[in-house]
């Protein structure tokens, strides 16, 4: 079947199996390989991209249920120019990956639970709680929250 | 001003936050298979028949393999001195040993494709009497390996004095459970193989030993080293489990070399749980003696490793429990033997701190059970056995020579961070309100040894014509962070600025020779290597300017804020690396470079103390960590940075151990906790922020002064927890609980403290 959708600002249209994961369109058909897996049973959130600017975990979500939407991931998410989003930023400055496994999907994470907080401050319950389908071994999440927090407060994410 | 010590931020960065990191799985290798494992489904059987037939005519099925069609020899055990009949057949040989064991190989046009085949082979399994318990392995009454008599693949004797414990006053015993636990690396076991037009094999790997992986692969499969290209692409994480090559790695190699085109395999999170290694795996017999007012006399540990199906590192991880038994306290005598198991359970391997927190985590508790028989405060108790700070070179009664340590120093600065006297006055007031939340504080100090196998590591510095330079290193980083810290250590030396400095690792063809990064090792060697090589590389281009300046090597000096020689007082005329860099090549013909075989300078021995502070609900069992304060000690701090990002993640590790994490299996042999729905790896909502902070104690061991930090927030945080969590209701009546303290043992435990003080005070009224 044709999928056709808006990936990181450009129209892709690829024939797949219905079966086809989300996931195993942006990595395999439109060859975007940033997104990773990491699981099997939607508990780690390595393949967390945003589907109509929320995220969702594209292992669990169908290349089809996307069909006509818009999805961004990691490499969608700097300026054309190269500027990082202020997310992307707050991770390098608070040191907040290491082996970069977990990162993308955390970064889309926080991208879309610093979007849905409305007129609520974030507080770093907020966050742990948010991040829990997000799975990191190596950075003990205390620089990931704290890289959060930071982008949290980013002039340019304050609505 | 020197650059070393700052908070420098991490030049591996910018691409994995921007377009993500190119792991095996991501590589781009034109008309790649993929490779699939049939698996068994049971712990230990015959294998009576294996039907392909079905699997081998499915669609895009290219090749389906079992042992027979491999003709390879099977793995010897992990290390030399296990039991050598004890080998693993790199496919099922006759018998299947555990769930999970890799029985057949599936070589399709897709992963799809392949899983799709593998649900069509048919094994037939004569089931034989199954091993889960090491405490039944060790009766020898079934056999893993009839041939050989036994299930025991290592043992262990240091003393068997029967009057160990005359002259306490006290003795306390305890059975210890240091749980099996799961690795858990975001990035599963992955490989990709191919043959070069030339004949050699070209190896991509997920591993933290890229020359490790060339010469077993070597061997495994008959041929020369230098035939064999391993390059590992970047490595999402490997916590020592990556350390170790595995029997699927050289299937995909041999695979490639069937058909003749490039595969490659990428297991799934739910094959991982079953085929990376897994880690601890300790049933240990403490027993501790002293004196009525706390001195500490003597200690003895006997532990029960379960090594499971194939002895691998896991077999031996009781060698580094002994050598660490004693810990940080002057304990004048000390026994510890230990029996290591085959059982039909996943092989254990190395994890984060393999051998040594094992070892903590049964002195920290049968210290706090020794506090808690005297009627002592357990950081009294701690105190007043705590190796003195001039007491070092220090000896251990196992006979582990210890290089430096403040341990008093990092004692009374944690205690001083968590505010311990008046944790323990709220915690009086908590009980004495007698609600449900009680509070609990606990304790461990620590010491633990880092680069404990001690082997050499290969760096070298090279300078290229325009004057960058180019770092190469045996180590092999899957998220330290080696490209910023080495590039520190050679920027510091060199006077070239970081961005202009290149290091390149994991590629066997680029760098001559390795070790890897394992064991908290890769600083105090392999940084030591390279540091080495750029103090070699500034000796040689001080020759080569003094030619260029007409002057003595001995007057002409490195300005390292411009990156360029002039003789000593006349800085206006100069000559840059870029220039001495061409020089060498034009007329010597060679690269200007040093390259350094460094030998180990001997294991470093890191400490610290963590204190834990959690919540229990005593109604339910459900236990919070509010609080974890860490001061950790690894000799002088390259970069502060990157070592709290370890220390980090290694209590996150060390705290999921007490609190969640548990492989378990039913008496059957099935895994009850094999994917990351069943499995508990913990998560930001479980973990409170950490208090961290160093002491700095140099090792005249290596001229950084440096120790391993990887490791020592794992082995420092899971006692400290697992006593909070026994803290929080030993006023019950618990005495010890069991890792992981699930809200069900935490209740059971309360339940039983009330059975037994009413079962007393019935008796008392009667």
């Amino acid at each position: 079947m044709n999928v056709t959708m808006t990936l990181n600002g450009s129209d892709v249209s690829h024939d797949v199996e219905p079966r086809t994961l989300l996931v195993q369109f942006i990595r395999d058909a439109a060859g975007l390989k940033g997104t990773n897996v990491g699981c099997d049973t939607t508990s780690c959130g390595a393949c967390t991209v945003l589907l109509d600017g929320r995220s969702v975990k594209s292992c669990t979500v169908l290349a089809a249920q996307a069909d006509g939407s818009s999805v961004t991931t990691i490499e969608g998410l700097a300026e054309a120019d190269g500027t990082m989003h202020p997310v992307q930023r707050a991770f390098h400055e608070k040191h907040g990956l290491q082996c970069g496994y977990c990162t993308p999907g955390m970064v889309m994470a926080i991208v879309s639970l610093i979007a849905e907080r409305g007129d609520h401050e974030l507080t770093e319950h907020d966050i742990r709680l948010g991040l829990e389908g997000n799975l990191c071994r190596c950075t003990g999440y205390h620089n990931i929250v704290e890289a959060a927090m930071a982008a949290a407060r980013a002039p340019e994410l304050r609505s | 001003m020197s650059i070393l010590g700052n908070r420098v931020l991490r030049r591996e960065d910018p691409k994995l936050l921007t377009s993500g990191g190119t792991y095996v799985g991501d590589l781009d290798l034109p008309g790649v298979l993929s490779l699939t494992f049939v698996r068994s489904t049971i712990a230990h059987g015959r294998i009576e028949r294996i039907d392909l037939a079905e699997a081998k005519a499915a669609p895009g099925v290219v090749g389906v393999y079992t042992h027979d069609d491999l003709g390879l020899p099977p793995m010897p055990p992990g290390m030399a001195f296990l039991n050598a009949e004890m080998t693993r057949p790199l496919l099922a040989s006759g018998v299947v040993r555990y769930v999970g064991e890799a029985v057949a190989a599936i070589v399709a046009e897709s992963a799809a494709a392949g899983a799709d085949a593998a649900e069509l082979v048919v094994i037939d399994y004569e089931p034989l009497p199954v091993l889960i318990d090491p405490a039944d392995a060790l009766k020898d009454e079934t056999l893993l390996y009839p041939g050989t008599g036994t299930n025991n693949t290592f043992s262990l004797q240091f003393g068997h004095d029967e009057t160990l414990f005359d002259g306490c006053e006290v003795v306390v015993r305890q059975r210890i459970v240091n749980q099996r636990v799961a690795p858990c690396p975001l990035e599963t076991r992955a490989a990709a193989a191919f043959i070069e037009p030339d004949g050699r094999l070209m190896f991509y790997s997920s591993t933290q030993t890229a020359h490790g992986v060339r010469d077993t692969l070597a061997t495994s499969l008959g041929i020369e080293p230098e035939q064999i290209h391993v390059v590992t692409p970047d490595v999402g994480g490997g916590f020592g489990a990556k350390a170790s090559v595995y029997a699927e790695d050289i299937v995909t190699a041999w695979c490639a070399r069937r058909v003749g085109q490039p595969v490659r395999w990428s297991e799934t999170r739910s094959e991982s749980m079953l085929g990376l290694g897994h880690g601890r795996g300790q049933i240990q017999d403490v027993e501790i003696g002293g004196t009525r007012d706390g001195r500490v006399l003597a200690y003895r540990i006997d532990v029960l490793q379960d090594s499971g199906a194939y002895p691998a590192i896991g077999a031996v991880l009781p060698f580094m429990t002994r050598t660490m038994a004693t810990g940080v306290y002057d304990i004048a005598r000390a026994e510890c033997n230990s029996n290591s198991v085959v059982t039909n359970t996943v092989p254990t391997v190395a994890y984060r701190g393999a051998g040594r927190p094992e070892a903590t985590a049964a002195l920290e508790r049968v210290m706090d059970c020794y506090a808690s028989e005297i009627g002592m405060d357990p950081a009294e108790l701690r105190r007043k056995n705590l190796i003195a700070a001039d007491a070092f070179p220090f000896t251990t009664p196992t006979g582990t020579e210890y290089d430096s340590g403040n341990y008093v120093g990092a004692f009374d600065l944690a205690l001083e961070m968590a505010g311990y006297a008046e944790l323990r006055s709220a915690q009086e007031a908590r009980r004495a309100e007698g609600g449900a939340r009680q509070l609990g504080i606990g304790i461990s100090t620590y010491v633990e040894i880092t680069n404990g196998v001690p082997e050499g590591e290969y760096g070298a510095v090279e300078i290229r014509p325009d004057g960058r330079a180019i770092v190469r290193t045996g180590t092999s980083p899957h998220g330290q962070g080696h490209h910023t810290a080495w590039s520190m250590l050679v920027s510091e030396q060199l006077g070239i600025a970081m961005e202009d400095i290149e290091v390149i690792h994991g590629d066997t063809d680029l760098v001559p020779r390795g070790v890897g990064t394992f064991g908290s090792r890769s600083l105090q060697v392999g940084g030591a290597a390279v540091n080495q090589a750029a103090i070699e590389v500034v000796d040689k281009a001080r020759w080569l300017a003094a030619d260029l300046l007409e002057a003595d090597a001995a007057d002409v000096v490195l300005d390292k804020s411009v990156g360029a020689f002039h003789v000593a007082g006349t800085p206006a005329i100069s000559r840059d690396w870029g220039e001495l860099a061409r020089l060498s090549l034009d007329r010597d013909g060679a690269p200007l470079m040093a390259q350094v075989d460094l030998d180990s300078p001997g294991a470093t021995f890191p400490f610290g103390t963590h204190i834990a502070v959690v919540e229990v609900d005593t109604e339910t069992g459900m236990v919070e960590l509010v609080r974890h304060v860490a001061v950790d000690d690894a000799g002088r701090i390259l970069n502060p940075l990157l070592a709290e990002g370890q220390v980090h993640g290694g209590i996150a590790q060390g705290a999921a151990q007490a609190l969640l994490e548990e492989f378990s299996y039913d008496a059957a042999g099935n895994p009850l906790t094999g994917n990351f729905a069943d499995y508990s790896i913990i998560s930001a909502a479980e973990l409170p922020s950490f208090e961290t902070a160093f002491t700095e104690t140099p090792t005249p061991r290596n001229p950084l002064g440096a120790k391993g930090i990887g490791e020592s927030g794992t082995i420092g945080s899971t006692p400290a927890v697992h006593n909070a969590v026994v803290d929080a209701v030993s006023h019950l009546g618990v005495r010890h609980i069991d890792m992981a303290t699930t809200p069900e043992r935490v209740w059971q435990a309360i339940q039983a403290a009330a059975a037994h003080r009413s079962a007393e005070s019935a008796e008392g009224a009667a």
